[in-house]
């Protein structure tokens, strides 16, 4: 067992893998890696329900199943952004996003 | 008790027929559309003279006295447990004695019609549209309370708008249906203003309550006083403003005269017969009240009802249009029963004015509608309204010609017609009460002498006018009603009233005033005389008298500029002083507020809408930031 690693540990883990997220998000202009960075904030998600779910209950199985969820939807979620940035690149031939920006007033 | 309920389908059935010809006329033939509308009022015409049979001769009598009899009542409108609005039918000696006329009339009218519309475009438009007035007018004859009466009222006034613009391609007829309906709507603003002072003090809207004689409703009046006249006073006065306005007296009578627009038909039933005298029958439905708790009111009604009378008279002499002359007639004739009612006490003897009005309404509708129908089958044959461009008719127009003659009569006093009857005792009703009224009366009477054989000979005698074509006698549809009503104006005066419709339901003595009937009698004589020299034959009286009272006619041919009085009331003191102001703050205050808060959004999201850039990530970045915010201020500062 794992008993002598800190919950801290884990909890800075994920906070780190969740800024990378949004900084990648918030940044980058290619929509696949922006896709990418999606996934790194679920998956930091998911490492914190593990993590709490070890240490305060560590009898049940809530969390696993949560991340469980989490990461079918996120597959889903791949599946659809792709497809949605297939069909961009179809229209405008780019998947910057900064040029997508039809959609103002 | 004998049972009434079958009255229900004395209203409902020209309203059924309404409905047929109304939405399925169009798919109908002419034809048949007018006969469908004929037949329905037959009916209710033999149910009618049913219940007045019943009414009058197997009705079991109270004390000697007729009774108010509900024939059927539903609550239409519940408020509170008191305040409700009821529809029912009320029959009493004057709502039974309605029935008989109006339903008498119209049947003759829907008759006459047949032939006097026949090839005009909206045959059954026409058809429906005088069953919606049979409808509206029994409903308001037979009203059991006075909120019924006032919605029946309304319905009346907006047929007679419909009928009266029937020519709806003329504008002239567009401009009369439009002066009819405001004028009379304006009025009838007075008679809501008066239900609503009434019944706020006497806590109910139904008739038999109200004209209860010892009744709470009567005591109730003259508690309450306002500028020194006593409440019930003030109400009266003001119900009387909307008989005012749809009978047609001074100073609410502008629209009669071009209401005759309308077919001519149309005149004789509605302008003639049976609507116009709704204002009659209003003051005489509630006259307990008016008599017994409203004295000065019931003044109000003998002196309005006076000064139309001779104020008709007179314009009635000079006009040309033969519609016009009859119109201002009926305006006379009108002012005779009201002044009738005016100087009416109640009970008994003293109600013998109440009486001779009734019996004058009575009359006056027969007489009224027939010279009016005798109008129509001249106009018919001459196509022109202008008793200028008539002359020598009796020859073309033996049958018209004969009846017209008897309407004049019968109009002029002359025994033993019914006119006679019914306009001596309204004279010695007046010569009892006040001797001014009673004066002016007579006058009226020499007067009503002169002005219809004035029209009757120019129409019939004078000179020999040269016709395009040469006139014709009406199609037998037109003459049968003509001569039907000559023979209800000959034999009508001996109805018994005295025994029928009395103020108090108990029937009196009364019997012929001699110092009153030969000098009247004479009077008419006099006028039918002058008449008879001025215009028997073509001569140049006429002409030389305009010549001399040049400004006097000129006033009077004017119609003593009263229209002018209106249109320069209404152009330049409401339209500018009241109705610009008005305008003006709609357009600049209220409309202006509207748009400057309308202007104001605009502006707002013309300058904020750069924030919708289509930058996803500038989406994003104010959402995290915004989100980590809100957690920093939960929990930092959040206790």
């Amino acid at each position: 067992m794992s008993s002598g690693i800190p919950v801290q540990y884990f909890l800075i883990l994920a906070t780190i893998m969740f800024f990378a997220g949004i900084y990648g998000f918030l940044t980058r202009r290619n929509l696949i890696t922006i896709l990418m960075s999606v996934e790194l904030i679920l998956n930091s998600v998911n490492i914190n329900f593990m993590a709490f779910n070890r240490y305060l209950y560590p009898h049940k199985l809530e969390g696993m199943f949560f991340s469980m969820f989490v990461i079918a939807v996120a597959a889903c979620e791949a599946a659809v952004a792709i497809a949605i940035i297939i069909n961009i690149y179809r229209r405008f031939t780019t998947i910057n996003v900064e040029d997508v920006n039809e959609m103002k007033f | 008790m004998i049972n009434f309920n079958y009255t229900i389908w004395i209203p409902l059935l020209p309203f059924l027929m309404f409905l047929v010809l109304g939405l399925a006329g169009h798919k109908l033939k002419a034809k048949l559309s007018g006969l469908m509308g004929t037949s329905g009022l037959a009916v209710i015409t033999v149910l009618s003279y049913i219940t007045a049979y019943k009414y009058f001769f197997t009705t079991e009598k109270i004390d000697g006295a007729y009774q108010k009899l509900i024939a059927f009542n539903t609550v239409w409108l519940q408020f509170t447990d008191n305040l409700h609005i009821d529809l029912g039918i009320l029959l009493d000696p004057i709502s039974v004695m309605m029935l008989v006329v109006v339903t008498t009339v119209s049947l003759m009218v829907h008759i006459y019609s047949l032939g006097y519309m026949k090839g005009e475009k909206g045959y059954e438009r026409f058809y429906a549209f005088l069953s919606l007035f049979s409808f509206s007018m029994l409903g308001l004859v037979l009203a059991s309370n006075i909120f019924q009466m006032y919605i029946f009222w309304e319905l009346v006034g907006v047929s007679s708008f419909l009928l009266i613009g029937f020519y709806y391609q003329k504008p002239s007829a567009v401009r009369a249906s439009k002066k009819a309906f405001i004028v009379t709507r304006f009025a009838d603003f007075g008679f809501l203003v008066g239900i609503l002072i009434l019944s706020f003090n006497t806590k109910t809207f139904d008739f038999i309550s109200l004209t209860d004689p010892s009744g709470f409703a009567i005591a109730q009046g003259s508690s309450l006083a306002f500028m020194g006249l006593s409440v019930m006073t003030w109400s009266m006065i003001f119900i009387f403003m909307g008989g005012v306005g749809k009978s047609a007296m001074f100073p609410f009578h502008i629209w009669l005269p071009d209401a005759m627009e309308g077919p001519t038909p149309v005149s004789a039933l509605i302008h003639a017969a049976t609507m116009v005298v709704a204002g009659v029958y209003l003051v005489a439905r509630m006259f307990p009240i008016y008599s017994i708790s409203a004295p000065v009111a019931l003044e109000v009604v003998a002196y309005v009802g006076a000064f139309s009378s001779l104020f008709a008279a007179i314009i009635a002499c000079t006009q040309t249009d033969i519609k016009r002359v009859l119109a201002y007639s009926t305006m006379s004739q009108i002012g005779y029963m009201m002044m009738a009612l005016g100087v009416s006490g109640y009970g008994g003897h003293d109600g013998l004015g109440y009486m001779a009005s009734m019996f004058h309404l009575f009359t006056h509708a027969m007489f009224k509608a027939l010279l009016f129908l005798g109008a129509g089958a001249i106009i018919h044959a001459v196509h022109t309204n202008h008793m200028t461009e008539m002359g020598g008719l009796r020859k073309y127009l033996p049958i018209t010609h004969l009846t017209f003659l008897i309407a004049c009569l019968t109009i002029a006093g002359i025994p033993p017609l019914s006119g006679f009857f019914s306009k001596d005792e309204i004279l010695v009703a007046a010569f009892h009460h006040n001797k001014l009224l009673f004066a002016v009366e007579y006058a009226v009477a020499g007067l009503t002498a002169f002005y219809m054989f004035r029209l009757y000979f120019s129409v019939f005698w004078g000179k020999d006018t040269h016709y395009h074509h040469t006139p014709h006698e009406a199609p037998a549809t037109m003459t049968i009603p003509l001569v039907i009503l000559a023979a209800a104006s000959v034999f009508t005066g001996f109805i018994p009233f005295n025994e029928l419709v009395t103020s108090d339901g108990k029937a009196f003595e009364t019997h012929l005033d001699y110092a009153v009937a030969i000098p009247s009698v004479l009077i008419g004589l006099l006028g039918i005389g002058i008449a008879y020299i001025m215009y028997k034959k073509e001569t140049t009286i006429p002409d030389r008298l305009t010549a001399t009272f040049k400004y006097s006619y000129k006033w009077a041919y004017n119609k003593f500029y009263i229209d002018e009085v209106y249109l320069f009331m209404t152009k330049n003191i409401i339209f500018r002083y009241i109705s610009t102001p008005i305008a003006w703050f709609d357009r600049h205050i209220i409309d202006a507020t509207m748009n400057a808060i309308a202007e104001l959004t605009q502006n707002v999201s013309f300058r904020i809408r750069g924030f919708q850039s289509g930058q996803l990530q500038k989406y994003g970045f104010v959402f995290i930031s915004g989100a980590v915010i809100l957690a920093i201020l939960f929990v930092y500062l959040w206790k």
